[in-house]
């Protein structure tokens, strides 16, 4: 599913003391099977503009009372808002919202804190009932369940009926997320996904994502201000800065506009920063900013 | 003198299982010792342990010589040790900022007028003076971790405790914490134990300490400890990525030594790039 | 984001009336309420009117704000007019049936019951426009400072109020992060009958609950760290202080009162 955002621009509260724009006049391609980064501070609009990939948050003309207003003679209108995911037309108020979400997975920072059922098979199985049209046979929720675990890398037999609030906090994670997946989404966005776990933890929650965007969901988007994380494991990435997308590029070329970046506030990665200053020295290394290519295209150097 | 000693300190949790075991451990007056460990290796019972929110099973504890198992130290220590916690959200009591870090000198019954300058002093040393009056919830999450630091200050510890402090923070607030804490060691000689697993915080320290299981299974400089990779990885951390690029580079043939900087690995590189080509 | 949106009704602009102490705020609310009932005729609550309008005035809350704040009693307003009107016993009857009259004395009666109850509602929401929650309860704590004589705990009551209110829009912002994160999964919180609601409250109500208890277990121990052992030896760094304004704000309330009075007594009662 390609998402498609054109002129999409968002506001909270309006109309009071408290009003905020939280998107200005965002335009964004995310192309099928992307491994897709969003960037930026808290308060960049990332987040803002993530919720609207499954109607968590609305356009105005989605919702029910939105009435036209008639233009103004003379009036220049504001161009037009485009905001599509697949084949679901996000401005539209005919469509179906529900059935969107079971398309676009969305697992938010720290999702542990969202688990409520008495066994992690019940907290898996949730969103898999709650979106299928017909009643679930036992053994169909129960398949689904186990591949869903299976995938994360958890053992059902060991896990399916222990509680979730008995896990440790990174088996706590892997539940949340299987309970997300379960209904095989074909986008998946995470916020954060490796917020607040230890070196490993994280980057076992990478290894996890990049197998899901293999066998289990064609795209993924990941929400981060680790710039390491964004240089090593997206294929194209998104700098959001005051509700505006700044940039939309591969992250080898993001990370060579180290100065705009600077002056929004960003870093770059550490891949980044040692080519910067080895070409302070005269020395080129041209490489994507993985550390694998680094160290390749640094070891080819020297010959 | 002695800031923190741990003689042979045990504890366990209810649960069971020893999340500290035959501890010995101590900081030095005026040091700054991060202390490193992945989730669930008993790095954060080490803080509790410190101020008496946790008592230990077996062992002595002191601070600055008090005894903490002793129940009429426990004020005393309570006000030489300080703890900020990890959640920025759930540690301030008050709504508004002067509130909040008023709270700590309130309760040790300090003069309104002390109190006031308390407060000037605490925000000062955390750069945040132009926000004496704003809403705790309109901050950052970096701010937040500097209100909380400043609540502790105004009660003057002598030490002060970071408990994964800048785990739930992004990179910016961080920063922005470790850059306060690192000037209240310099400038104000409070003593400072970073609790954390980003290892780039513990290169600020004068010590880093490795916990795993329980017990402390590695002890130098940072640098030292950066330098013994391969052990750090069997304790579930991994290095720094630019240790690693260091190791691998080295591994390959360019001569660099191990660094955390990223000038002085670029410098290294392209000194012996640069050599070859001549 | 909820938390976007302050607590309550506060509006947070800087003006006189802002700026005038709580706990005299609220005792001028308690002597104005006395004042409207005070008032048994159309000059009493004029002067009354004449207050309030000063009040909002100096406020810099806008009208409409304040009005707004009548929509929520609106029904009770038209209710009790409606059945003074209709049966209030007077002596010149104007329309008479069945069991309904409409006499002279009822039309001055219901227009002076929502006048009263049209003042009531303006200035109690007026000082919660101005004053902050925290402002609130600092002001009845130190009110209600006579009550520690009886060894009713006025300092924990109001550390728990003032707790609570810290803790509301933190809270009320997780409950929409979980109710999105569900809805994210399918849950359907909008149709369905009163039972399938409930039951569709469950998954945010655990999470919720959950996260409540770890966060007070948190504070309770950061509380704990910054040395907390109750009122025992605890100073307090806020004095309320009495200001020019509250000079102003008591010798208009005096004045009101006073007049309303002489306005009873010399012009007599119209109810």
């Amino acid at each position: 599913m390609r998402i498609t955002a054109e002129h999409l621009n968002f506001t909270y509260n309006p109309s009071s003391p408290f009003a905020s724009k939280a998107l200005k006049d965002v335009s964004l391609t995310i192309e099928e099977g992307e491994f897709f980064g969003i960037i930026g501070h808290t308060g960049s609009g990332k987040s803002t503009f993530v919720q609207h990939l499954n109607g968590l948050l609305r356009v105005p003309t989605s919702l029910k009372k939105y009435k036209a207003k008639k233009p103004k003679k003379g009036e220049i209108l504001p161009p037009k808002t485009v905001l599509t995911v697949g084949e679901f037309d996000l401005t539209d108020k005919k469509t179906d919202f529900r059935a969107l979400r079971k398309h676009v997975g969305m697992v938010f920072q720290y999702p542990e804190y969202q688990l409520f059922a008495e066994t992690v098979e019940a907290d898996v199985a949730f969103g898999l009932k709650n979106f299928s049209e017909k009643k679930l046979s036992d053994d169909e929720v129960k398949d689904a369940v186990k591949q869903a675990l299976e995938i994360v890398g958890l053992d059902y037999e060991a896990m399916k009926d222990a509680s979730p609030f008995d896990l440790s906090g990174g088996q706590k994670r892997r539940v949340a997320i299987a309970g997300v997946i379960v209904t095989r989404p074909e986008v998946l966005v995470l916020d954060e996904p490796a917020a607040g776990l230890d070196p490993l933890g994280k980057k076992e929650i990478m290894q996890l994502l990049h197998k899901l965007h293999k066998e289990w969901c064609q795209t993924v988007v990941i929400v981060s201000h680790d710039m390491d994380e964004i240089s090593e494991n997206c294929t194209k990435a998104a700098v959001f800065s005051e509700g505006e997308v700044k940039f939309v590029m591969p992250p080898s070329e993001l990370f060579r506009h180290a100065d705009e970046l600077f002056s929004l506030g960003l870093d770059i990665p550490r891949t980044a920063k040692i080519c910067r200053a080895l070409e302070q020295r005269g020395v080129t290394l041209e490489c994507d900013f993985t550390t694998e290519d680094l160290i390749r295209k640094a070891l080819a150097l020297k010959g | 003198m002695k800031a923190i000693e741990f003689r042979a300190v045990d504890f366990s949790y209810d649960n069971g299982g020893f999340a500290i075991k035959k501890l010995n451990f101590s900081v030095e007056e005026g040091e700054f010792v991060a202390v490193l460990g992945h989730n669930g290796s008993g790095k954060s019972t080490l803080a509790r342990l410190c101020n008496g929110l946790l008592e230990a099973d077996g062992g002595e504890i002191e601070i600055f010589s008090m005894p903490v198992s002793e129940k009429k130290n426990l004020y005393e220590i309570r006000k030489n040790v300080g703890i900020v916690f990890q959640n920025p959200d759930n540690q301030t009591v008050a709504s508004i900022v002067e509130d909040d870090i008023a709270f700590g000198a309130e309760n040790i019954g300090l003069s309104r007028e002390e109190i006031g300058e308390r407060i000037s002093f605490a925000l000062k040393a955390v750069g945040m003076e132009e926000f004496r009056h704003s809403t705790c919830t309109r901050l950052s999450g970096g701010q937040k971790q500097r209100i909380a630091i400043a609540g502790v200050l105004a009660i003057r510890p002598k030490i002060m405790i970071l408990d994964e402090s800048t785990a739930m923070l992004d990179p910016r607030g961080r920063k922005e914490v470790m850059d306060v804490v690192t000037r209240l060691n310099k400038e104000e000689g409070i003593t400072v134990l970073l609790i954390t697993h980003f290892m780039e915080e513990a290169l600020r320290a004068d010590r880093a300490v490795v916990m795993n299981r329980g017990e402390i299974v590695m002890q130098g400089t940072p640098q030292s400890i950066f330098a013994r990779h391969e052990e750090l990885e069997t304790y579930n951390l991994s290095l720094p990525r630019i240790g690693y690029i260091c190791n691998r580079l080295r591994d390959g043939g360019i001569p660099v030594h191990d660094t955390l900087d990223e000038e002085q690995l670029a410098e290294e590189i392209a000194q012996c790039v640069l050599r070859q080509s001549i | 984001m909820l938390k976007d949106v302050s607590f309550g009704q506060y509006y947070p602009v800087d003006s006189f009336v802002h700026r005038m102490d709580p706990r005299l705020k609220l005792v001028f609310l308690i002597a104005y309420i006395v004042a409207i009932f005070l008032a048994k005729n159309f000059y009493g609550l004029g002067a009354c009117l004449l207050v309030l309008v000063l009040a909002v005035a100096f406020s810099r809350v806008p009208v409409r704000k304040v009005l707004r704040s009548m929509k929520g009693i609106l029904f009770l307003v038209v209710f009790t007019a409606v059945i003074n009107l209709f049966f209030y016993r007077g002596e010149e009857i104007l329309f008479s049936w069945k069991f309904i009259t409409i006499s002279k004395e009822g039309i001055i009666f219901s227009i002076f019951l929502v006048l009263r109850l049209f003042l009531l509602v303006m200035c109690s929401s007026l000082l919660t426009y101005t004053t902050t929650p925290v402002a609130l309860t600092d002001g009845l704590e130190s009110l209600l400072t006579p009550l520690k004589w009886i060894k009713f705990p006025v300092h924990e009551l109001a550390l728990i109020m003032s707790i609570a209110l810290r803790f509301i829009p933190i809270l009320m912002d997780e409950t929409e992060r979980i109710m999105n994160a569900q809805k994210a999964r399918g849950a359907n919180f909008e149709s369905g009958g009163l039972i399938k609601r409930a039951k569709a409250i469950i998954p945010v109500l655990i999470p919720l609950l959950l996260s409540a208890f770890r966060r007070a277990e948190e504070l309770g121990d950061a509380m704990d760290a910054r040395c907390y052992m109750g009122s025992k030896n605890r100073t307090k760094y806020k004095k309320l202080k009495f200001g020019w304004r509250d000079l102003i704000g008591f010798l208009l309330v005096a004045a009101l009162i006073t007049g309303v009075v002489l306005l009873r007594v010399y012009l007599g009662a119209t109810i």
